[in-house]
């Protein structure tokens, strides 16, 4: 639990870090996009993803079997059961790692696959697409990056941000599940210490304190961007970011589709 | 003069290991305030036997808090709810009249129910005999003074050893968990020269007695620490998987004959 957990750990934290990008602009959340896709070799991020794919296995295995045998220890429960002092976060790591397993899943099928029906963002058909553009100029400096003469191209990872939590229940979700994630990490990210050893009375109250500032950052750092893009901060841009004023983005568009 | 309180008692009673046991609810009158919990079940055995009934079955000992023998979940939480204390100190000032209390047994598979609220403890006592000891020479007892053992050292090993054994952390252990237990008597021996020696031999010995036995997984969340009697620390259980963690990397990577 401990070891696959800080794997996890680690990666959520990198993870709303790459995320927080988009609020550097389009250009700079396409080019990361554009990075962690055609700097390595495919199978380079394959590799990674099944690194992590496997790990979830791992941490769901441990629990299962975890959560069975302490199952088959207590056959009989108590009348009354009274809980002193462990913590809520503690008591309910089954449930809301139940319930982030299945925001995984939509979230892959999601922006990953992209194959949620309704929000498939690069459909063929016309009117099943919603986005105007799904491959945008990748965009250095203000201008696009030429490669053997052509635009090199990538794709409009900021628009499909934006129109997937203009939906307001996927937004919804997204805050509901990073915040059962805040929950998680509250307990997790204290809990993998103690599990190997490298905790004591005092380091105990130091690592709780540290586990509920990364619960709240990990939250605050993904909750924050369904929440600009409700209110209407963060916008679709068809230009890839090319021009980043408001009133030159029309122009450039018309004459992109020319 | 002294205040006395009515209360109405449930108690899991059951005849002995094979049977199945319900609640049944019982009042008693008069109780001291300075009475003891155990006091307090002893007037309702009176009553019982009086009335030609079968009186209460648990276990005591000494009543001073130090054997470790009285075991019953008071109210939902092991030993009742003053903290730091075991059901034997435990005094009834700090109930009000008019009261319902439930009473039970502790709840494990591995320490089934033998009467009452008797249970069997004895997969602790296959534990202790798994690793809790020390090879050493049979004999006259060594001077006290002829192993050094740094201040730090003495305090953290008693503090260990202070474990009555009761099984309380098991009971208030959402998953039946000993590792309050394990950790406690890992730590006390492996933190002290004479124990050092057979550190990683006991270590793997005892956690896998206790798996055996068929208590459940530690998940961190502290209810044991609350409950103990004796306030053992969750630093012992830290300390046990530190030591077991050692003691499995030595085991992995040791020269094979």
């Amino acid at each position: 639990m401990a070891l696959s957990g800080l794997v996890l750990v680690l990666f959520v934290m990198g993870h709303m870090l790459g995320n927080l990008q988009i609020f550097l602009g389009p250009e700079v959340i396409n080019a990361y996009a554009y990075k962690l896709h055609e700097l390595l070799p495919a199978s380079a991020l394959w590799a990674v993803r099944l690194v992590l794919l496997g790990t979830i296995a791992v941490h769901i295995w441990a629990a299962v079997t975890l959560t069975l045998d302490n199952r088959k220890a207590r056959p009989q429960g108590y009348l009354e059961d009274k809980v002193v002092q462990a913590s809520y976060s503690s008591r309910t790591m089954r449930m809301s790692g139940i319930i982030l397993l299945a925001f995984i899943i939509f979230h892959i099928a999601h922006f990953t696959v992209r194959a949620v029906p309704g929000m498939q963002y690069e459909s063929e058909s016309k009117e099943s697409r919603i986005l105007e553009k799904t491959e945008v100029p990748l965009v250095k400096d203000g201008e696009a990056v030429l490669k053997n003469g052509q635009e090199e191209m990538t794709f409009n990872v900021n628009d499909m941000m934006v129109a997937g939590f203009k939906v307001w229940w996927v937004s919804a979700f997204y805050i509901i599940a990073t915040g059962l994630l805040c929950m998680h990490l509250t307990h997790g990210f204290s809990s993998m210490f103690q599990s190997v050893g490298l905790r004591n009375g005092l380091w105990r109250r130091r690592l709780d304190r540290a586990a509920l500032a990364y619960g709240w950052v990990v939250f605050i750092g993904f909750a924050i961007i369904p929440i600009a893009v409700m209110a209407g901060l963060l916008k679709q841009d068809p230009t890839g970011g090319l021009v980043s004023q408001v009133g030159e983005t029309a122009a450039i568009t018309e004459s992109l589709e020319k | 003069m002294e205040k006395t309180m009515d209360l109405t008692l449930k108690v899991w009673r059951q005849k002995s290991a094979n049977s199945t046991g319900t609640f049944e609810t019982y009042g008693v009158k008069d109780v001291s305030e300075g009475s003891s919990f155990l006091e307090m079940l002893d007037t309702l055995s009176e009553d019982l036997v009086e009335k030609g009934k079968e009186p209460v079955a648990f276990d005591h000992d000494c009543r001073e808090g130090i054997c470790g023998s009285c075991s019953m979940t008071i109210n939902g939480i092991p030993h009742g709810p003053e903290k730091a204390t075991t059901a034997c100190q435990l005094h009834m000032r700090h109930f009000h009249d008019g009261q319902t209390i439930t009473i039970e047994p502790w709840r494990a598979k591995p320490f089934p129910v033998i009467k009452d609220l008797v249970v069997d403890r004895s997969p602790f006592d296959r534990i202790i005999q798994s690793g809790g000891f020390i090879t050493s020479r049979a004999g006259s007892a060594v001077d006290a003074n002829a192993i050094p053992i740094s201040k730090a050292t003495a305090d953290y090993a008693m503090d260990a050893a202070a474990c009555i054994g009761c099984g309380a952390c098991v009971a208030a252990c959402p998953n039946a968990s000993a590792m309050l237990f394990t950790g406690a008597k890992v730590s006390h021996m492996n933190s002290l020269p004479q124990g050092k020696a057979e550190k990683d031999r006991r270590t793997l010995a005892m956690v896998a007695t206790m798996d055996g036995e068929g208590f459940g997984g530690c998940t961190n969340v502290g209810e044991c620490e609350a409950a103990c009697p004796k306030s053992i620390s969750l630093d012992m259980i830290a300390h046990l998987n530190r030591d077991y963690a050692t003691a499995q990397i030595k085991n992995f990577f040791k020269p094979v004959a």
